[in-house]
């Protein structure tokens, strides 16, 4: 996006844009919580009622679920108030999260250090790759991104838009050319032109297409013919919009191509992307970086804590 | 992770005898977990709860039918809702307008937009033989123009060439003039991936909307969102006032709840579902098949739909009685096998079979995998005729030779031999049970057991 009138000011600090994106919801959800212990007892009913608010952050029934009795187990059958409750779950859900927060970092001892970018269809792949091909470059890294998507029309030429905005080579072929051939052609590129990191974009596939999922193996399978340790990462990207599906998403790419960390993105949005707790609980991945916009800059490192009182709508202390 | 419904019920309703009508505790009981998987399955949990209260309004007091369990008869009453909720399924395309009609397509970022725009061109142009004009109004995310201009090439549909700096209202203007003026039916006009909480394309897309006075405003969503879908759909319908909804991405294994979310909170039809990459993977919604899939039910009409296509009928029948009859033999096994191969995914075929939670665990557990049926094949290939015909015939040595004819090992003939010998004895007690037997497979996993082999049951179509 190039114009966008809102942007002209200051530019906002990341908490801030997150809060912005979280809170147009996460008002919901306090208000919610707000509602409900505005001098109430921690019953039952009023842990159900929690538990209900929480599930609707996407963070599942059973991260809820445990929650909740969390904190029923501490507070049972005492006053509470609203603020009490958020600060309580915030610290829960930090708690969490803390582990998973994990920056991405190329390993400069690699040249290049090689990050398989996959996904399901419009998750963010190549806008993710675009961003941090910026990222890194700034950081004075040398950057090559392979147009892996081969499959979806003009995938091809977004990454070459993105690869030309930062002044880095994107190694590409037609679309419907083989995405392994491609990964080990750059691969080698990559290594001759002593380039520090290199992105490979993948087609979107749905996690339950195995002959998709195949594919995916196939081009791990050829990079380690170059490198038995490649790629050094695989990112899956996954869509703050999300529901319950993210946890199939995880386990099937897991399992499949070995995903090292996630990239949550457009957690600007209205969405909370609230799964990202039940799945740190379930799979333990770092969290590399969360996308709250569409500058590049706004493609930011996971702050546990941040994260977790932007969902609960508390203040930045 | 998930159970089906029907699963889940199982377990409350052992318990009860059968009654005459479902009272409001056996009721209650069960619209818990009701509850439950609907918000598992991404169901936003307003809909759950206004859902929750027809249901229980219907069925407290409804008669149990004879041939049923109170747990089902709630499950069917807790489907037919579903489904009334979902439909119509009849909802079409309205082009009833003065040439060209404009179809104006929002949404998300992500959310296949530009894919279900090429995909609704195609389907106007081939079902309807209508003229279509394709426009792309995104500036923002680089090569989108590009992509749509592709899609078109494809299908041989023009696209609006693009001018380099041409703003949306400008390209949306431009496209129904020249509409206009080439004798276009029909102008698709794909939009920016936009966010609903942003103020300034929210607008935009309104002016667009203004400018084209579209005859159809399609929200395009991911049959994997979450619970946000709700204030997604709302919000564009109150902004841009939205006409119907395509459903994008339903061949994955999302429950697909945020259809129910989205219909219920807009109040306008589910038109479309897409269900492939490719350009004719676009289908009339079907409630019922959604609504299985909500519910943790599976796909069951997706499954029998795959299964006629693939499956020789004839065949199949033919197995099935031979079965029932005690009958059945290696070289049946062997074709159900190589019939599930033909099927394609094992995971994609359990994904849409009822109940499955727990059998894919016990599968997992099992080793079952696409691979293991194809060895299985193997060996039932490497055997003599003879031998499949009678597999007492089956002597060490011979057991020996068909492990190396077929890349295996004597364990893993011993273990489909076994296992064939279960399933034959199985199918003998079904044969004698009769009918009611058959439907009882239906509940799968159960009494197979671990390393049971693929339920052959699965394959006969019913129809």
């Amino acid at each position: 996006m190039n114009t966008e009138p809102e942007e002209n000011g200051k530019r906002r600090g990341w908490f801030q844009r997150l809060r912005d994106g979280l809170s147009r919801t996460s008002s919901n959800l306090t208000r919610g919580i707000g509602d409900l212990f505005t001098k109430r007892k921690l019953d039952a009913e009023a842990l159900d009622d929690l538990q209900d608010l929480l599930i609707t952050a996407d963070m599942g029934v059973e991260t809820s679920a445990k929650l909740t009795q969390a904190l029923g187990a501490e507070r049972f059958d005492q006053e509470v108030s609203g603020d009490e409750v958020r600060s309580h779950l915030a610290k829960q859900i930090a708690a969490i999260l803390e582990p998973v927060a994990v920056p991405l970092t190329p390993d400069p001892a690699r040249k290049p250090h090689v990050i398989l970018v996959c996904g399901v269809n419009g998750s963010g792949k190549t806008t993710t790759i675009g961003k941090l091909t910026r990222q890194f470059g700034d950081n004075g890294l040398k950057v090559m991104l392979a147009a892996g998507d081969t499959f979806r029309a003009a995938a091809v030429e977004q990454l070459k838009i993105w690869g030309e905005r930062a002044g880095v080579p994107v190694i590409a072929r037609a679309t419907g050319a083989d995405a392994a051939g491609l990964a080990y052609d750059a691969f080698e590129d990559a290594r001759a032109a002593g380039s520090d990191v290199l992105m490979i974009d993948t087609a979107g596939r749905l996690q339950n297409r195995s002959e998709l999922m195949d594919e995916l193996k196939k081009i791990v399978r050829v990079l380690k013919k170059l490198d038995p340790e490649a790629p050094h990462s695989c990112l899956l990207v996954l869509d703050a919009t999300v529901g319950q599906n993210a946890h199939s998403q995880v386990e099937v790419f897991k399992e499949m191509v070995d995903v090292t960390g996630l990239v949550v993105t457009k957690l600007d949005g209205s969405a909370k992307g609230g799964v990202i707790v039940a799945l740190a609980e379930r799979f333990g991945l770092p969290v590399h970086a969360v996308g709250v916009g569409e500058q590049a800059e706004d493609l930011r490192p996971f702050d546990a804590t941040d994260f977790a009182r932007s969902l609960m709508g508390l203040a930045d202390d | 992770m998930f159970e089906g419904l029907s699963g889940r019920f199982g377990d409350i309703f052992d318990r009860l005898k059968r009654r005459g009508a479902l009272s409001e505790g056996d009721v209650d009981a069960a619209l818990r977990e009701v509850r439950v998987a609907l918000l598992e399955a991404d169901v936003a949990l307003p809909v759950v709860k206004e859902f929750i209260e027809r249901v229980r309004t219907r069925s407290v007091g409804a008669d149990v039918l004879k041939s049923v369990t109170p747990g089902q008869m709630v499950v069917k009453i807790v489907h037919d809702e579903l489904v009334d909720m979902l439909g119509p399924e009849d909802a079409t395309i309205d082009l009833s307008t003065s040439p060209p009609a404009a179809i104006l397509m929002v949404g998300l970022q992500g959310s296949g937009k530009t894919t279900t725009s090429a995909k609704i061109a195609n389907r106007l142009k081939t079902r309807e033989r209508k003229k279509v004009l394709l426009a792309g109004l995104d500036v923002a995310r680089p090569a989108a123009q590009e992509q749509l201009k592709l899609l078109g090439d494809q299908v041989g549909i023009p696209c609006l060439q693009p001018v380099i700096g041409e703003q949306p209202i400008g390209i949306a203007r431009r496209a129904m003039e020249t509409g206009r003026r080439e004798g276009y039916d029909v102008v698709v006009l794909d939009t920016a991936g936009r966010l609903a909480i942003d103020e300034t394309l929210m607008a935009e897309v309104a002016a667009v909307r203004d400018v084209v006075s579209p005859s159809e405003t399609l929200l395009v969503a991911d049959a994997l969102s979450g619970q946000d879908a709700v204030n997604t759909a709302g919000t564009f319908n109150e902004r841009v006032g939205i006409t119907g909804i395509v459903l994008t991405r339903v061949d994955g294994d999302s429950r697909g709840g945020a259809a129910l979310s989205m219909r219920s909170v807009t109040g306008c039809p589910i038109k479309l579902m897409g269900v492939g990459e490719k350009i004719d993977d676009l289908e009339n919604f079907q409630a019922t098949r959604v609504a299985g899939r909500i519910l943790g039910m599976g796909d069951v009409v997706g499954l029998v739909e795959r299964a006629q296509e693939t499956v020789d009928q004839a065949e199949a029948e033919k197995v099935a009685k031979r079965a029932l009859k005690g009958q059945f033999t290696l070289d049946d096994l062997g074709a159900q096998l190589a019939q599930v191969r033909k099927m394609g995914d094992l995971n994609g075929i359990l994904g849409m079979l009822p109940g499955v939670g727990k059998m894919k665990k016990q599968m997992a557990a099992a080793n079952v995998d696409d691979r293991m049926i194809a060895h299985q094949h193997a060996i039932i290939q490497s055997m003599t005729p003879a031998e499949r015909r009678n597999p007492k015939l089956l002597n060490a040595k011979r057991r020996k030779r068909i492990a190396a004819g077929s890349g295996t090992t004597v364990q893993e003939v011993n273990r489909l031999l076994k296992q064939y010998q279960q399933m034959s004895g199985m199918m003998k007690k079904m044969g004698k049970l009769g009918k009611k037997g058959m439907a009882a497979l239906g509940g799968l996993g159960g009494p197979g057991g671990p390393g049971g082999g693929l339920p052959p049951g699965m394959l006969p179509p019913t129809r």
